[in-house]
């Protein structure tokens, strides 16, 4: 049993709650009391049928308003596999959010209305989704019922939503008809569209390869903390703590600390408490290097064969996430793993209009949910990847050092 | 080794060792709040794999209501002493008294509100800037928004509103001073993903999560454990049952589940077979108002 992560993305009617909510009841995540809340509650508005949508929508403020603020997580099994949602509402003005969401996810389920095609929304939700390196599309044609399950409206959705893939780069795509509402193609094949031959939605989610997703031939081991007991007993023992974020390591591994580029070997890897031969990405263990050598929190080891970039100067994608406008020469705090620098925005190159992927000249503010091509200057040099071969090492935050926010993401280029 | 495949309890495992171990660099006071449940033992078997052979950069903290199940707090006190850390206890009859509080009355008078007050001097006194707790998002829909770094300002109160972005597994702490961050290394965790690692690391937890005979109170189909900290009339219905308890918080606000389930096994299917979550079948606390949760937690609450 494995963990698949995914993004659903959707704004008021797209039936992406319906969907969620389908999820769950159809794998019986849902249990009586949750419903019994669900009807009382339901039983205080006007219609009369159960709103699934009630079930992600977790703060006062979204149940009154009836909208999606924030993101919520959403947990679901089979047998083979657990799920982590990531709800996020769709948006504009929650482009952030959405981000935010999209940043820890695998897959994402792209909602399109069978009845309006491929719209805006769809446009920024798959450009998000190409920004963020998304290994895994699915487009979910939704409300196939009200198109009296017309494989022709499906064909030429899928013709429209492969022009933009291509645009965009994404590869793995995969297209799904479904009516969220009735079931049809969530669990079980829907018979009202017996010319559909693929998986349905749940049955495609459970069986996505997640292999291929993780680096394992670049190891990268950011250093989040030094265990030194300093007790008599222990008195040289001093174990660098983290998490290998891609490769492997192996005991007597030639490898190189960065960014200073100190030269040393793997002398013994501690995992669970004990020693191993060999440890992988996704492990949080600790490391003892062969050489008394200076190594702190945020420096990153890496193997001989593969090293990572070093540089004070990064070309960004930068989605900005502060309602505090940016402004070129503003200085911040840039925190990559567990590494923290100051950092001053240089400059700003151009927008990216996250409806149409054009460039748009760069009108001197960038604004709460803008993202924008920008460079950055850091105040020391940074052991960094390109996020495009290298998610894990290669997405950044910036914290506003004056109010502590987190006010931007960066895919490092 | 052929592959290089993590299961999902190793996936889990490894991402909160990875949380504590970014409290432990970016916090200079963090603390662990413990209170003797399932949740708070899962992480401290958790700290001593991100932090052995060395010590715990943090004292373990518990905010006692005085309403404990004794079992609770005397396996505290032996998991404490066992691994050789250091046990803070703080008594929320001490707050009630210093802070001339007014007690909850009626028949299953809780402190459970007036935790957050002994928690805030708690921290305010030892100058804590981050307190990891054992909070789950599966537990309840306010918990289902909130990051793994929750910042509070320095009454406690969780905006959900003004929530910093959370990305990649990128954790800002950043806080003003007075200001302090709550962490929940197991918030990806379920209910059953807990139970399923207990059982595969072999953790030990009190005996009442085990099936027992105990005298119960009859209430509005809850079975509450007889106790001195609630008003038992003469109408009662007490009747002794064998029951097990699916959460551990205050003797007054939690309620027993009937169950023979003696062993680990047996608590695994039957939470597997059960159709009633966690929360809604044994607080009592949290069926007030829909928004009970999200309400105490805005006000500081763990």
């Amino acid at each position: 049993m494995d963990i698949l992560r995914f993004i659903t993305a959707g704004s008021v009617d797209d039936g992406k709650s319906t969907l969620i909510g389908r999820l769950l009841y159809d794998s019986k995540s849902i249990l009586v009391d949750q419903l019994e809340a669900l009807e009382r509650q339901t039983k205080n508005k006007s219609n009369g049928e159960i709103d699934l949508a009630l079930l992600t929508d977790g703060l006062r403020a979204e149940r009154e308003q009836g909208i999606t603020i924030d993101v919520a997580y959403k947990y679901f099994s089979t047998p083979n596999r657990k799920f982590i949602i990531a709800d996020a509402p769709g948006h504009i003005q929650y482009t952030r959010n959405m981000v935010t969401g999209a940043s820890n996810s695998e897959l994402i389920i792209v909602l399109v209305d069978a009845r309006q095609g491929v719209v805006e929304q769809t446009r920024r939700h798959s450009i998000i989704a190409s920004l963020l390196r998304l290994p895994h599309v699915v487009v979910a044609i939704n409300k196939m019922d009200l198109v009296d399950y017309s494989e022709n409206v499906f064909s030429n959705i899928v013709i429209d939503y492969a022009a933009i893939a291509e645009k965009l780069g994404l590869k793995d795509v995969t297209y799904i008809p479904i009516s969220a509402l009735d079931g049809d193609n969530i669990v079980e094949a829907s018979t009202n569209m017996p010319w559909y031959t693929g998986k349905p939605l749940l049955q495609f989610l459970e069986a996505v390869a997640l292999t291929d997703d993780i680096d394992l031939e670049n190891a990268r081991f950011p250093v989040q903390y030094v265990i030194r007991p300093q007790t008599e007993a222990l008195h040289d023992y001093r174990g660098y703590a983290g998490k290998i974020i891609s490769g492997t390591y192996r005991k007597g591994d030639a490898v190189t600390v960065l960014p200073a580029g100190i030269e040393t070997s793997i002398e013994k890897i501690e995992h669970n408490l004990q020693e191993t031969e060999e440890a992988f990405a996704q492990q949080s263990v600790v490391m003892h290097l062969a050489d008394d050598v200076d190594v702190s929190r945020g420096d990153v080891i890496v193997k001989n064969n593969s090293t990572a970039k070093v540089s004070n100067e990064l070309e960004v994608l930068l989605c900005w996430m502060d309602t505090k406008p940016l402004l070129t020469g503003n200085k911040y705090l840039l925190q990559l793993n567990s590494n923290r620098v100051r950092a001053v925005v240089k400059a700003v190159q151009y927008k990216v209009d996250v409806n149409t992927l054009e460039n748009i000249t760069y009108d001197g503010a960038v604004k709460l949910n803008e993202v924008v091509k920008a460079t950055i200057k850091t105040a020391s040099p940074l052991a960094h990847d390109s996020y495009r071969y290298l998610r894990a090492n290669g997405g950044a935050i910036l914290i506003d050092e004056t109010s502590n926010i987190t006010v931007g993401a960066c895919m490092i280029q | 080794m052929s592959t290089y495949k993590l299961d999902y309890l190793d996936q889990l495992e490894s991402e909160a060792i990875h949380i504590m171990r970014e409290v432990a660099g970016q916090f200079e006071r963090p603390a662990l709040l413990f209170s003797g449940g399932k949740d708070s033992i899962t992480l401290v078997h958790l700290a001593l794999k991100a932090f052995r052979p060395g010590k715990f950069p943090f004292p373990l903290v518990h905010i006692d209501t005085g309403h404990n199940f004794p079992e609770a707090l005397a396996f505290r006190d032996a998991l404490a002493a066992n691994i050789g850390e250091t046990l803070i206890v703080r008594q929320v009859a001490d707050t009630i008294a210093r802070q001339q509080l007014t007690e909850q009355k009626g028949k299953f008078a809780s402190r459970n509100a007036l935790q957050t007050y002994t928690l805030l001097e708690t921290i305010e006194a030892f100058e804590f800037d981050c307190c990891i707790g054992g909070a789950r998002r599966d537990e309840e829909k306010a918990r289902a928004k909130e990051r793994v770094f929750s910042v509070r300002n320095e009454f406690g109160e969780w905006d959900p509103k003004q929530q910093r972005p959370e990305l990649w597994n990128t954790y800002n702490g950043r806080i003003q001073k007075g200001e302090n961050v709550r962490v929940f290394p197991i918030s990806n965790w379920t209910e059953l993903d807990v139970w399923h690692y207990i059982r595969r690391e072999n953790i030990a937890l009190p005996s009442i999560y085990f099936s027992h005979e105990r005298p119960v109170l009859v209430h509005d189909d809850q079975l509450i454990a007889l106790c001195d900290f609630i008003q038992i009339e003469a109408s009662d219905v007490i009747e002794t049952r064998r029951v097990r308890y699916r959460t551990v918080g205050d003797m007054t606000c939690t309620a027993a589940v009937e169950s023979n389930a003696a062993d680990i096994d047996a608590v695994i299917n039957e939470i597997i077979a059960t159709r009633i979550s966690e929360r809604g079948e044994t607080r009592i606390d949290d069926r007030a108002t829909e928004a009970a949760m999200e309400d105490r937690k805005k006000n500081g609450y763990f």
